[in-house]
């Protein structure tokens, strides 16, 4: 039990900003070298011959898409940059969506006060 | 794991939409009712991480990768509604921004990678923590069997949606099997993820798990015994 003391060893604010700066690195440094290999799902579709039935993306000309950035000719970099912007949006959106449950609750007449 | 439009047919798809709005609608709800200040951020967090860490591919057998699906490590560090929540946002950004999963296919996506794997995942964590000591340790090893598990539940559901609405020639014996088989082994990279990525914050900031909360109150708890007992 001694990993479970209640005195905190960060602050909650340098936990997120912790936490935040490691998945930047993870998204911008590490994500290049990732496998380019298909994952299981690809390769059981491709073993098992139904890949083919993939129609492509309707998004696929984003400027985003493939995590790629267009316009950024060195491929570890434009992979980099996807990540970052990834992770910018994922965390701004999972945060706002989150908020908006939170007060939505707090406003709801359902809402059963405790 | 993210399924692209057309491996499964329009019908199934939308199918699988309604159903996985319903039960977003559910987990929404359920997710106000725990969601606190400090939660809103640290789900946030939750979900930049899981987008970051998909992005690793990592190598599993000949010429296959497989990648973190974050569901059931979502759902033991902020709660199982919470954490299919997150993992539905990392869909949709993929979806929408980097055309990583059919459009027609996100409802199957979410039910796969958000709820199977976080209700499901948290179901095998709270069974394992059953039969496991009150420790730390138990929580890290139980987080680890129950993302696992949860990478051959998601597996099992695309099975099971090839079978209501495959599109391939394959038998649903055959897309069963190998979807398992690969299934399983990059089970064993998600639960090592987890375990390393729960033990973490357990390191630091025990009190912001939610699938460790009861360790949390026995340690107010002792804490407060012991107060009285030196008093």
């Amino acid at each position: 039990m001694k990993g479970l003391t209640r005195r905190a060893r960060f602050g909650f604010g340098a936990f997120i900003a912790a936490g935040l700066i490691l998945a930047l690195v993870l998204a911008f440094f590490v994500s290049p070298s990732a496998s380019g290999d298909p994952d299981g799902l690809n390769k059981v579709a491709i073993d098992k011959g139904f890949a083919d039935t993939a129609r492509d993306h309707a998004l696929e000309d984003a400027p985003t898409a493939g995590y790629e950035v267009r316009g950024v000719d060195d491929d570890r970099l434009s992979t980099g940059v996807a990540g970052v912007i990834g992770v910018a949006v994922t965390f701004s959106v999972a945060g706002g969506v989150m908020l908006v449950v939170k007060r939505a609750r707090r406003t709801s007449p359902r809402a059963v006060p405790h | 794991m993210h399924i692209p439009d057309g491996f499964i047919d329009g019908t199934t798809s939308a199918g699988a939409a309604v159903v996985a709005a319903g039960g977003l609608g559910a987990t929404l709800r359920r997710a106000g009712e725990v969601l606190d200040e400090r939660r809103v951020p640290l789900a946030g967090l939750v979900a930049a991480f899981v987008f970051a860490v998909q992005m690793l591919n990592f190598p599993v057998v000949s010429g296959t990768s497989g990648h973190l699906l974050g569901g059931a490590l979502a759902a033991v560090l902020v709660g199982p509604a919470v954490g299919a929540v997150c993992v539905t946002v990392v869909l949709a950004v993929q979806a929408l921004l980097f055309a990583d999963g059919g459009l027609s296919a996100l409802g199957l996506n979410v039910l796969n990678m958000a709820l199977v794997t976080a209700f499901g995942g948290y179901a095998v964590f709270v069974l394992a923590r059953r039969v496991m000591s009150r420790t730390p340790s138990s929580v890290v090893a139980a987080a680890g069997t129950a993302a696992a598990v949860s990478v051959v539940l998601s597996a099992l559901a695309f099975t099971l949606e090839y079978a209501v609405g495959g599109t391939g020639t394959a038998s649903v014996a055959t897309v069963a099997g190998a979807m398992v088989g690969v299934h399983v082994l990059i089970g064993v990279g998600e639960g090592v993820i987890t375990a390393l990525v729960v033990g973490a914050v357990l390191a630091t900031r025990p009190d912001l798990v939610w699938g460790a909360r009861d360790l949390a109150i026995d340690q107010a708890d002792a804490a407060s015994v012991a107060g009285k007992v030196a008093a």
